[in-house]
């Protein structure tokens, strides 16, 4: 961004000065820039804070509802400690809980061997299993297990993984695939929107006839050809999208060169004889930055959007990495079991939405006084 | 009047030829064919299938017979539900993806167009948050969040309606449909209503109409409306194309036997014919309602002409 004012006697404020400011008076726009903040941050370090990991599959805890106190609850104990001895063939004999430590004494037909405190191990509930006494004729055993508390403050899939972890790592991939496809299809729509604009002509009139060509084709259509191509490779993909999604951006900026082009400042340059690269760095490239951006916040969730509707049709990320689409797919296939498997990346995608909007709203306010 | 349209009818050939062009070609190119299973066809199979439906000729040849086939109204034959010809498909699909696209579209403009009002009347008053609020809500919760939560407060918790399914055209079975496919619609009407209005409530000849005493009734009615529904016809013609050829997420999530999700399903399978089917029955949808788009504004403006 080019604040360029020499040191002028009277401070007059840039455009982009006087943009900051009234950006900074609209509340929405400000509560929902922290708010993405905070989101980005969650997402980007979130899954290395929060319990868990995003792959692991906690075949214990399936489908456990959201829950801010730790699991295992107080009646969930005997029953794992039921499953793990079942797969052990050993019968619970007696239990008893001493803070984190349980105590279990085991029975069987025949001799206990001392490597079933694995089958304890092997369960998500203990961890430390040792064995403390062994009775005489060996066909009973007492065990010592410590219990392993995890957190699932989202809950867990079909699959038992933490979904907490799922929805921050899928928001990792939904925000990272709408900065970069967004900033494809701006990169791409400003060098041809500008190029036609800045060209005029013949030139144009063929460009704007392919745009028109490209437009007319079912847009969804267009993004499955490109998917099938690329097949399901992750960054080619947020090429694809972006591809796709550069037609706005390239017709408001031609638009927008073929009128800076007649402006009498720009005239008036190249009467003084400035450089075609002068004029295009000093007047034509600050004055599109305006509509750029507030068309970028814009085009960022619609990207957001178009992933998740591919990945909800399963074109989109591979497991074990997911996006939101993906949950919110895999989630309204699990209602009405587990609601929360719906709601919760349902909240992250839709607020994340809103404040997207709102900050495209306030930055075309900002930018843009005279539309209001 | 009467020219323009015809006019415009045929400009229409060359787009659509354009179109089926590309989208024929773009098709082919992709790798992989309607009789590429995972489990791998016998070659001596596969050979027979491609002789059977021309897919063995060149492919110049297969375009020229694929356009000679669609001018007689002939879509061909679905490699991928070979019961079906596309022209069935479409048959059986279109009228109930036709039916739930204009409810939706005719609730979301009048519901739509009388929030905008109620909102541009009431401007920066409690009524107009509430519809800019609601509008923006509507307009940026996708409907893949919306349909399954729809499900599952009105289907599963309360069971006033069924989950999903056709049910012969039931009026059940369609509220869901209807009102998830509406909402987004009906979100950027009320906004562009709203807008388009508060414009025209300061146009010169309202001040004049109500400087000339004329009743509040009779001035929003009679002279501000006509011109705010500028914008919404503009807006409803891609509209009414796109949500009449069948939304493919909400047929998908209340399995609704429409044509909407024919296409991915067809790209995806390289159904061939299915998949230029679809494309020339979306191409012809926008631009007839370009074509309606146009005529209305004339209409509606009487400063558009098109002698």
């Amino acid at each position: 961004m080019t604040d360029a004012s020499p040191a002028a006697p009277a401070a007059g404020r840039s455009l982009w000065a006087d943009a900051r400011a009234r950006l900074r008076r609209n509340r929405a726009a400000m509560v929902s820039l922290v708010y993405l903040a905070f989101m980005a941050m969650a997402c980007v370090f979130g899954p290395m804070l929060a319990p868990n990991d995003f792959t692991t599959i906690h075949a214990d805890y399936t489908r456990v509802p959201p829950s801010l106190t730790p699991y295992p609850k107080a009646d969930g104990i005997e029953a794992a400690l039921h499953e793990a001895l079942r797969r052990a063939r050993l019968d619970l004999k007696s239990w008893r809980q001493d803070g984190s430590v349980v105590e279990v004494t085991v029975s069987s037909a025949k001799p206990v061997d001392p490597r079933s405190a694995r089958y304890l191990d092997r369960s998500d509930v203990f961890e430390n299993t040792v064995v403390k006494s062994t009775s005489p004729d060996g066909l009973a055993m007492t065990l010592e297990t410590s219990v392993q508390q995890t957190s699932f403050y989202f809950g867990t899939d079909s699959n038992g993984r933490d979904l907490l972890q799922r929805t921050l790592i899928a928001g990792r991939v939904s925000l990272s695939i709408g900065l970069l496809a967004g900033l494809v299809a701006v990169v791409i729509g400003v060098l041809y929107g500008a190029a036609a604009g800045l060209a005029g002509g013949r030139t144009d009139e063929i460009m704007m006839r392919i745009v028109d060509i490209l437009y007319s084709l079912p847009f969804i259509f267009f993004v499955i050809m490109l998917v099938v191509f690329f097949g399901r490779n992750f960054v080619l993909m947020f090429l694809a999208v972006g591809a796709v999604l550069w037609l706005d951006m390239a017709r408001i900026v031609r638009g927008q060169a073929l009128s800076l082009k007649r402006q009498e400042y720009v005239q008036a340059a190249e009467a003084l004889g400035v450089s075609r690269w002068g004029i295009l760095a000093r007047h034509i490239i600050p004055n599109l930055l305006g509509p750029v951006v507030i068309y970028m916040t814009l085009l960022v969730p619609q990207v957001i959007i178009l992933e998740s509707f591919l990945s909800y049709l399963g074109l989109g990320v591979q497991e074990p990495l997911s996006s939101w689409g993906v949950l919110i797919s895999q989630g309204s296939k699990s209602i009405p079991g587990a609601k929360w498997l719906l709601v919760f990346p349902s909240l992250f995608l839709t607020t994340t939405l809103f404040a997207l909007n709102f900050v495209g709203d306030g930055l075309r306010d900002a930018l843009d006084p005279k539309d209001r | 009047m009467l020219r323009y349209v015809l006019r415009r009818l045929l400009t229409a050939i060359p787009t659509l030829f354009v179109i089926v062009t590309i989208s024929f070609f773009l098709i082919r190119v992709a790798p992989g064919g309607p009789f590429n299973q995972e489990k791998g066809l016998n070659p001596v199979i596969k050979a027979n299938l491609e002789r059977q439906f021309g897919l063995d000729l060149p492919l110049w040849k297969q375009y020229l017979n694929y356009l000679g086939n669609l001018l007689q109204g002939d879509f061909g034959p679905s490699y991928n539900l070979p019961d079906f010809t596309v022209g069935e498909l479409f048959r059986l699909g279109l009228p109930v993806s036709v039916q739930l696209g204009a409810t939706a579209l005719a609730l979301a403009l009048v519901l739509g167009g009388l929030l905008g009002i109620v909102a541009a009347l009431n401007q920066n008053r409690a009524a107009d948050y509430t519809v800019v609020a609601a509008a923006t809500a509507g307009s940026t919760i996708p409907t893949f969040v919306i349909a399954p939560l729809f499900q599952l407060f009105f289907a599963l918790t309360l069971k006033w309606v069924p989950v999903g399914g056709w049910g012969d055209g039931a009026l059940v079975n369609k509220v869901g449909p209807v009102l998830t496919l509406m909402l987004p619609q009906l979100a950027v009407v009320a906004r562009l209503m709203r807008g388009s209005m508060i414009e025209a409530l300061r146009a010169h000849h309202i001040r004049t109409a109500r400087a000339m005493g004329l009743s509040d009734h009779s001035v929003i009615i009679r002279h501000a409306m006509r011109g705010a529904l500028l914008p919404i016809v503009s807006y409803a013609g891609p509209a009414a194309a796109s949500l009449l050829t069948g939304s493919l997420i909400v047929e998908y999530i209340f399995a609704i036997p429409g044509v909407g999700r024919y296409f991915v399903d067809a790209a995806l399978n390289r159904d061939y014919t299915l998949v230029m089917g679809t494309v020339v029955v979306i191409a012809i949808f926008t631009l007839l309602f370009n074509l309606i788009v146009d005529v209305l504004y004339a209409v509606v403006d009487p400063r558009v002409r098109y002698d």
